[in-house]
């Protein structure tokens, strides 16, 4: 009976299903076929228009993006050049004293290096993690056919530091293609002789330095940006159109213009024998011997990176201002509200999507900027973009990757944050 | 690939701007005329590093790069580069075996130089009317001469500048910037006159600033101050002591779709004529004795090349020949070392 009663929804809930699935359409398909072919089209033709622009983004973003973060953890320069004396240090442990068959399995891979030439890569990457271990490899691999039992000998004769612990702990971190030892370089850290992670010595710590400097300085010139602009769009929104349109031009003007022109042109203004000292001495508020060092210094990195990071902020704000509707504020001064409290209750509030806008397009430019930088930024001016470039140009292809990544994840943890406190559907970029 | 399916054309990589220009005119155009193979000139930043990712990507567009010396090694030592033997090279034009016309360091195992190029001081004659610099000491005696000066930001060709400075003979300035001490020693000169330096980054900011005033010395690519003293008549001054010279290299990146052209171009650009040619455009020192012989001319038919030549005798008194190997080893940390000090 049992059985019964449970049965008869189930028979109901079958006939209700069997029901729908007779309608059709007029050409007598099912309708809920046809309904899923009609949408898997749409969806098709929709996924053809999107598909040009998702390669681009794929090939020209996504794939070098990666390619790079996979540079930043993975070097196999001396582990696929140096396989024998890989698996040495895969099979003893860390702390184990290198033995004969440690400078046998060195001797093996010396011989296929000098015969492959690529003793100066298996050393490149060494060399990353102790300095002065290149030339090591690529002098030894000159010699290498004085490799002769016993090795250990043979090598202390090509050179003397063939017994070194440090030589030897660097190639064993070396000898693993994932490292995290780009990373650490990039956190001023290094690995001592017994493997130990260690802070490096005071007179080389550089990058935690220029990390923390680049995010203060990117986060001043975003306020001064913020300062500047907030104002001029407010002009600009509220003017007739005739006169918003010139001062736009007069914004857009410099936005047009290359940056490398508009960087000297500062240079030109600012230096020593520049304009703005000449007209100072010429009013009298300084004399011939005071001038004034306005760039090469920090403060020159400031005053260029302002103004070339301005219309960043001025545009999204005044595209946010045009449409605040100037009934409202009118609405507060009528109930009573002061000047102040209307800008500070009514307008302003409405202005948060561009000020978000513009705040985080300067602040996101000016982490990654390097020109300005190299060429006004003089002995306290540098950012962290100027030594990304500068192991670029010196082929040290991981670390560049790993101090890029960290400024990825710095900016992504600022993009987190604001979206905590501020929401990102709060955001109009134009 | 598309792109490069139709190479019969040489393509050589240089750095642009004048230094590219010389080579275009010297070497380009009439090997091509010569050969009656066509190839054009593209530009780089640095050569190097676009070497590099092609050789790496397997995808290589280019037959002969312009590198710097280091750089020409290190490639060479990372299997980048294709050899090239001494023994391929044509004689001088004296008859000379090409193994003794070039200069000892000027062939290495993949590069053939094509100058020699050198890091110098310069300073503006108009603002030391008595008494003038002339020895590398100067440059840090702000007492005896006062003003700012210019320094190219980086350890390179800096820290030497310093030693030798400081006393130490050219010679042995790389034994004693191996020592940690060294190092400290050549931190302490710059020390001395890290208040009053102008630091610059490229090439064409030196004679900038001191055209603009903004320094009464700088270090500078000699070049760049033969341009900007002949061609623009700037009243710059050139001191060679303590000069810092290097080779420039041609090499032939692994892989390169037209190797033996390649080296054709070589062989000629590389010629006691070649090298002479290109000297005709800029004051960057042939390689090869016999280039050397016969008085050059610069290309407006008046200026006597010899005396603004890094490899003339008269200002290789006391020069130092930068050492490639030291700064393949050390010019990161160094280089960090560097940054650091300079944040101080």
């Amino acid at each position: 009976m049992a059985d019964l009663t449970a049965a008869a929804p189930a028979a109901a809930a079958a006939a209700t299903a069997a029901s729908a699935a007779t309608l059709t359409t007029a050409d007598g398909r099912p309708l809920k076929a046809a309904l899923a072919a009609a949408q898997a089209r749409a969806k098709r033709r929709a996924f053809l228009l999107v598909a040009p622009l998702l390669a681009f983004v794929v090939l020209t973003f996504i794939i070098p993006i990666g390619q790079m973060l996979d540079r930043s953890f993975h070097h196999d320069g001396f582990s696929a050049n140096a396989p024998a004396v890989s698996a040495w240090f895969a099979e003893n442990a860390q702390g184990t004293e290198p033995d004969e068959a440690a400078y046998a399995a060195l001797a093996e891979d010396f011989k296929a290096m000098r015969e492959n030439r690529t003793a100066g890569e298996a050393g490149t990457r060494v060399n990353y993690t102790l300095p002065e271990t290149r030339s090591l490899f690529t002098k030894t691999a000159r010699n290498a056919d004085d490799l002769a039992p016993p090795f250990k000998e043979a090598f202390l004769a090509i050179d003397d530091r063939w017994d070194d612990a440090a030589v030897w702990q660097a190639m064993r971190s070396s000898s693993s293609a994932y490292t995290a030892d780009f990373y650490l370089a990039a956190l001023d850290m290094e690995r001592a002789e017994d493997g130990s992670i260690r802070r490096v010595e005071e007179n080389g710590r550089i990058y935690i330095y220029l990390f923390a400097k680049t995010f203060l300085v990117s986060a001043l010139i975003t306020l001064i940006c913020l300062l500047l602009a907030f104002p001029v769009a407010h002009l600009l929104a509220t003017l007739p159109m005739a006169k918003a349109n010139l001062l736009m031009i007069l914004v857009l003007l410099p936005f047009w213009t290359s940056l490398l022109v508009r960087t000297t042109s500062w240079i030109v203004l600012l230096q020593g024998e520049g304009v703005v000292n000449e007209l100072f001495i010429a009013l009298g508020l300084i004399g011939a011997e005071g001038r004034l060092q306005m760039i090469y210094n920090q403060l020159g990195t400031i005053i260029v990176m302002t103004h070339v990071l301005l219309p960043f902020m001025i545009l999204p704000l005044y595209s946010v201002m045009r449409v605040i509707p100037p009934s409202y504020a009118r609405a507060a001064r009528s109930l009573g509200a002061t000047s102040w409290t209307t800008f500070r209750r009514i307008y302003l509030p409405q202005t948060l999507p561009g000020i978000g806008a513009g705040s985080l397009l300067v602040f996101i430019l000016a982490v990654g900027y390097f020109i300005t930088p190299a060429l006004v930024g003089g002995a306290d001016g540098q950012l962290i973009s100027n030594l990304i470039d500068f192991h670029m140009k010196n082929s040290n292809w991981s670390m560049a990757a790993a101090l890029s990544a960290m400024l990825l994840a710095g900016v992504l943890v600022l993009y987190w944050l604001y979206d905590r406190l501020v929401g990102i559907d709060n955001l109009k970029l134009g | 690939m598309a792109f490069s399916a139709g190479a019969q054309e040489l393509t050589v990589m240089s750095w642009g701007g004048a230094y590219g220009a010389a080579q275009t005119e010297a070497h380009v155009k009439p090997w091509s005329a010569a050969s009656g193979f066509a190839a054009k000139m593209v530009d780089s930043d640095n050569p190097a590093t676009p070497i590099k990712a092609m050789v790496e990507a397997g995808n290589v567009t280019v037959d002969v790069a312009s590198l710097e010396y280091a750089d020409a090694i290190r490639l060479c030592d990372e299997g980048l580069l294709e050899p090239i033997s001494i023994d391929d090279l044509p004689a001088g034009a004296d008859g000379t075996p090409a193994s003794e016309d070039f200069i000892a360091g000027a062939v290495t195992e993949c590069g053939v130089s094509t100058d020699i190029w050198s890091t110098v001081y310069a300073y503006n004659d108009s603002k030391f009317p008595g008494e003038k610099p002339t020895t590398v000491a100067d440059f840090f005696d702000l007492e005896k001469f006062p003003g700012k000066r210019g320094i190219r930001k980086g350890a390179k060709a800096v820290l030497e500048v310093a030693l030798m400075a400081d006393g130490v003979p050219a010679a042995e300035v790389y034994d004693v910037l191996s020592t940690p001490e060294g190092v400290d020693r050549a931190f302490a000169k710059l020390d001395t006159i890290k208040s009053e330096v102008v630091w610059w980054e490229a090439g064409s900011q030196a004679p900038q600033l001191l055209a603009d005033g903004e320094v009464v010395m700088t270090t500078a690519y000699n070049g760049r101050i033969f341009n900007a003293a002949i061609e623009e008549k700037k009243p710059f001054v050139i001191v060679w002591d303590g000069q810092l010279y290097e080779n420039e290299m041609y090499a032939i990146p692994k892989g390169a779709p037209n190797k033996d052209q390649a080296l054709e171009f070589i062989k000629y650009a590389t010629s006691t004529e070649g090298l002479r040619a290109q000297a005709q455009y800029i004051s960057y020192g042939p390689a090869r004795q016999s280039a050397l012989k016969d008085e050059l001319l610069y290309k407006d038919g008046v200026t006597v090349m010899g005396p603004h030549l890094p490899t003339a005798p008269e200002n290789m008194k006391n020069a130092l020949e930068t050492s490639a190997e030291f700064w393949v080893d050390r010019n990161e940390e160094l280089n960090e070392r560097f940054n650091a000090w300079l944040a101080q």
